[in-house]
């Protein structure tokens, strides 16, 4: 059971084969034994699991059926839970514990999912590597001294342990889609829109948006199902019907287009991840899907570009963290001004408190032409390039990430080189559309490599299509994790 | 375009973050780095190109005047760092 | 002094007449308990989302179509970052570089006569909470301040003038053009003890035909006379400051009524960077030609119009129209009044204008507030116009209305105290044959050429039927018989 998927887990449910109690209780064991280890959870919700397990166990013995009813789950630590702590891995929030509920919290209590607890993350959801975590970094299942990826890496490294069968994410500039590729499981980032973010600590509001993470493309449709729909609360969040992500599995990938970005393919991908992905597009190309050389010209650009207006918005975001009505607050202060700059130097760690200097810095008076505004027209020419590669194709692939997963420590002193390690997401969050990422294959050390899948806006069933296909025809994502037993 | 001490001191002051003298010098080297990745978008010519705010072009919804809110201060306030008589309590402000 | 022009340029916030918050669904009721009206929201916590208020919306097109300004198709949200403690997110949001409104203008009287203001921009934004300074318990407010939110988020309209004004009189005399304005169209209550209308000044001195001078903002002006007597401090303080060879900082000072005094404001002096820029949490707002029609389909007849239709319609002089449309509440006054005397408008301008005006002066008292209702008095004109009241007995039958004697109604006055006029003709000259018999010497008089002797024969009369006797028709019958008789 701890190795089944979603579907397999909600018929036993169903048939009563297995409870909800009995499933809550082994994924626990598997917490408690496991995350000392790996650092996935930041807090494990065990006693409110439990109870929610029993809810779920009512609620089928009195018939109710659904995808997701008494299935255990877990929340990156960004989205808030009443009643639980919700630190965004953050020394700020460390003792927060939310008044309310986020929408997507909401939504998946709704569906019956029962909640194991809160994984750990990047703190404030700022990094490549689950290393700026005030709670400890995360360890990759896969391999102990690397990294998970970030900044979704304790719900990326949760799952491909199988502490917990499915995650949520939340995706800035490759925060699902890194670390799934890096902890060998899969992970979406809809269209900007398709999740509320009401109750997601904001990082950079135009950016974000959450995701499911899980070990297959038909969990994933499962998981996106429940968490997506309009939430009048978030004036960005989108009224449209809802859908069946599945929809579309089984269909024909005879001629598909497939877009193969030139810059995607370049010099400075790791040649194993090269390799893998072009195996994964000559499967592709086996199934009658025709591929096609695009061009994303602003690639490179897109990093500069990201690396402005996500410190920018976040600069702003993150200036309510002020200590007078919840967070920290410095114990030491002469007066006001004072009492706001300790807490916030306290509360920050180090790579929060760069992002909000850079932040600060390019939408100050003088500079915000040269830098704030130039990165929002290169965010157009951005969007522009997929728009113009979507008149050719139908999904674009390339690989997630230039490498698989580093060495914790291997990047740390150099925030440039980490940067540089979103080259192939970020492009993906400026133009809002959706991406996603799948096991392909794994490099010389057994790390996973993740293959990327980009849509149009609201192709979300039209990727999860392509990549069931995928994972119906190879097993890189039934793979478990050398670190872990299962 | 390097930021010197100065002006890490200036923007930290604006962003309320204490900077001491050695985390402003360790912070130089760092932040001058991100600035010249950032500054490879210097070289773009982007005259005429509309900046771009939000991920998708549609317009904002709006709320019915409705009040919809309940008092909630006792559960806000319950994680606050100092209350008394149902106000926040911070050092004196000077106007 | 003479030599020196002053410059003034008024802001204006004028607090939206709506019942929740701009950005919230907490009440903007005043003076309920510190933070009970401060939701998620409007305290900033982690994930919360504004989401505009279509009232505040409506309420600022209809100010823009009042001061026949352009209402911006498309206008954006800003953020203006500051920390403060009453600034919960550590920024306000707010329209910057595209305000709602944009160039209007207003007409305003003074003793030198009409001028037109214009009115640059009108821009939605949200108020800040409050810091407390007194009244905190046990001797907390040595050291601390109180802040409460209930009033973070309440919709502004802040309105803003070009540098139109040239003395505290111009500048007062706008101010009350505008608390007029936005109270006759509804959108403001302009409370200003409650802080629902509060204007700073921003007032700079210049030698006639020189640049502008360099400019001070007065904050707190919460009155009308306090505004004029800090602008007029204000204006002195600059020219002693140049006259004696200094030169004027640009500083934000705050007007001390205590000490009629302004004075710089200690928290604003190190230069502030605020940092705008677009919002990602809002989307643009766009507004259409047909909402527009629709705000000015439900707009109220404006000032200007009123007056010019009372002058055509109910034939008034242009002072008796400009008095009845100096408040909406005068106008409505009147047009119930005209209504009440089926349509004897011209009488009821009288009244209104003349012994009512006085009576609501003598007592202190707004129109709104008079203890005569229009219907009433309409019904005392409609017995003016009758015959049944002369006009002396009218003023006597309005007093014991003012005092709400026998219910406040004129005929039943008239009936209680038995003031009915005297119009029987055959009743009438019985007493003028009675009077003319009984004082022969004055009709002797009157033959002689003594004109006074006629009137002491009306007041024979008149004294004989208690001075209800209508007098033209006693003036008649008494001239026929003395000179029938001659």
């Amino acid at each position: 059971m701890i190795d089944a998927s979603l579907a397999t887990l909600a018929a036993a449910l169903a048939a009563k084969q297995v409870s909800s109690l009995e499933l809550t209780q082994a994924f626990l064991a598997r917490i408690a034994a496991l995350n000392g280890t790996f650092n996935a959870f930041v807090t494990v919700a065990t006693e409110q699991a439990l109870a929610e397990a029993r809810a779920a166990d009512a609620r089928i013995a009195a018939g109710e059926s659904g995808p997701l009813l008494g299935v255990p789950i877990a929340h990156k630590d960004i989205f808030c839970t009443q009643g639980l702590p919700t630190t965004c891995g953050s020394k700020m929030l460390a003792n927060f514990v939310s008044p309310y509920d986020a929408h997507v919290v909401t939504q998946l209590r709704r569906a019956g999912a029962v909640m194991l607890g809160k994984c750990n993350m990047d703190e404030f959801a700022m990094g490549s590597s689950n290393e700026t975590s005030f709670f400890g970094p995360v360890r990759n299942p896969w391999r102990q001294a690397a990294v998970p990826g970030g900044s979704s890496g304790g719900s990326a490294a949760a799952v491909a342990a199988r502490m917990v069968p499915a995650a949520t994410g939340t995706d800035t500039g490759g925060s699902i889609r890194q670390p799934a590729a890096f902890s060998g499981i899969s992970g979406l980032k809809p269209t900007y829109g398709v999740c509320s973010r009401y109750g997601m600590v904001a990082f950079a509001s135009s950016l974000d948006q959450a995701g499911p993470m899980a070990r297959s493309a038909e969990d994933l449709a499962t998981l996106l199902g429940a968490m997506a729909g309009f939430d009048p609360r978030d004036s960005t969040s989108l009224e449209r019907p809802t859908e069946n992500y599945a929809r579309h599995f089984g269909q024909s990938l005879s001629g598909l287009r497939i877009g193969l970005p030139r810059e995607y393919f370049s010099e400075g991908v790791d040649p194993a991840v090269a390799s893998a992905v072009r195996e994964a597009v000559r499967w592709f190309e086996s199934q009658g899907a025709r591929t096609i050389e695009v061009t994303l010209p602003n690639t490179q650009l897109s990093v500069p570009c990201y690396y402005v207006l996500a410190p920018a918005e976040a600069s702003s975001n993150l200036s309510r963290f002020d200590g007078v009505r919840y967070g920290h607050r410095a114990r030491q202060y002469d007066d006001l001004a004072a009492m706001y700059a300790n807490s916030r130097a306290e509360g920050f760690g180090a790579e929060v408190k760069r992002r909000i200097l850079i932040g600060t810095y390019v939408l100050s008076q003088g500079y915000y032409d040269a830098y704030y505004l130039q990165a929002q027209k290169l965010r157009r020419l951005v969007a522009n390039d997929f728009a113009q590669a979507f008149t050719q194709c139908d999904l674009i692939l390339g690989p997630t990430a230039p490498s698989t997963a580093f060495d914790l420590g291997s990047k740390n002193g150099d925030p440039v080189q980490m940067y540089l390690n979103d080259i192939f997401t970020i492009a993906v969050n400026l133009a809002g559309l959706p991406g996603m990422s799948i096991p392909c294959g794994f490099d010389t050390r057994g790390l996973p490599i993740g293959l990327q899948i980009i849509g149009n806006y609201f192709a979300e069933s039209q990727m999860l299509a392509a990549a069931h296909a995928y994972q119906q025809a190879t097993d890189w994502h039934q793979r478990t994790p050398t670190e872990v037993a299962l | 375009m390097a930021l010197d001490l100065e002006q890490i001191r200036r923007v930290a002051r604006l962003a309320r973050i204490t900077v001491n003298e050695a985390e402003a010098r360790a912070s130089a080297e760092q932040l001058n780095g991100v600035m010249d990745l950032i500054a490879q978008m210097q070289a773009v010519d982007t005259t005429g190109i509309a900046p771009m705010s939000h991920a998708l072009d549609v317009v904002q919804r709006l709320r019915a005047d409705v009040v919809s809110e309940t008092d909630q201060r006792s559960a806000y306030q319950a994680i606050a760092p100092a209350v008394e008589a149902g106000l926040y309590l911070v050092p004196k402000v000077i106007e | 002094m003479s030599d020196w022009e002053v410059v003034i340029g008024l802001e204006t916030h004028a607090q939206l007449a709506t019942q929740s918050k701009i950005f919230s669904g907490a009440s903007t009721a005043f003076g309920a308990a510190p933070n009970t009206q401060a939701s998620a929201v409007d305290i900033a916590l982690p994930g919360v989302l504004p989401v505009l208020n279509a009232q505040a919306v409506a309420l600022a097109i209809r100010f823009g179509l009042a001061i026949g300004a352009t209402v911006a198709p498309r206008s954006v949200f800003a953020r203006k970052n500051y920390f403060y403690p009453d600034l919960p997110k550590g920024y306000q949001i707010s329209q910057y570089e595209l305000p709602v409104v944009q160039h209007g203008t207003l007409k305003i009287v003074t003793d030198a006569g009409e001028k037109t203001v214009r009115i640059l921009r009108a821009h939605l934004e949200e108020d800040a909470g409050k810091s407390l300074h007194e009244g905190l318990p046990e001797g907390l407010s040595q050291s601390v301040s109180g802040i409460d939110l209930n009033r973070a988020g309440t919709p502004l309209l802040e309105i803003v003038t070009e540098p139109d004004l040239r003395s505290s009189a111009e500048a007062v005399a706008y101010a009350r053009a505008l608390h007029g304005l936005v109270r006759w169209i509804g959108i403001c209550d302009g409370n200003m003890q409650e802080g629902s209308f509060r204007c700073d000044a921003n007032v700079s001195v210049r030698k006639f035909g020189a640049p502008l001078g360099t400019r001070c903002e007065i904050k707190n002006l919460n009155s009308f006379r306090f505004m004029e007597r800090a602008i007029e401090f204000e204006v002195r303080r600059q020219i002693e400051c140049i006259e004696d060879g200094g030169t004027v900082v640009q500083e934000t000072r705050l007007y001390d009524p205590d000490r009629d005094e302004t004075r710089a404001m200690r928290s604003k002096e190190d230069a502030h960077d605020y940092r705008y820029f677009p919002d990602p949490d809002l989307l643009p707002l766009a507004i259409s030609a047909e909402e527009i029609e629709q705000v000015r389909r439900a707009m109220p007849e404006l000032p200007q119009a009123k007056r010019t239709r009372f002058e055509t319609q109910y034939q008034l002089s242009s002072y008796d129209a400009s008095m009845l449309t100096s408040s909406l509440e005068h106008a409505e006054y009147f047009e119930a009044c005209v209504q009440a005397a089926k349509g004897e408008a011209k009488l009821c301008a009288n009244w209104q204008n003349g012994e009512l005006a006085a009576a609501l002066n003598r007592a202190n008292l707004d129109i709104a507030q008079s203890p005569v209702p229009a219907a009433a008095l309409g019904g005392l004109v409609c017995r003016l116009v009758d015959g049944t009241l002369s006009s002396k007995l009218a003023k006597e039958v309005f007093e014991a209305m003012w005092l709400g004697e026998h219910g406040g109604l004129a005929d039943a006055i008239i009936e209680a105290k038995g003031l009915r006029q005297i119009s029987d003709q055959g009743a009438i000259e019985a007493m003028v044959d009675e009077v003319l018999a009984a004082n022969a010497d004055n009709v002797a008089q009157f033959r002689a050429g003594k004109e006074k002797a006629f009137n002491a024969l009306v007041g024979q009369v008149m004294k004989r039927t208690k001075g209800k006797a209508n007098p033209a028709q006693v003036n008649d019958l008494l001239r026929q018989k003395l000179n029938a008789s001659a």
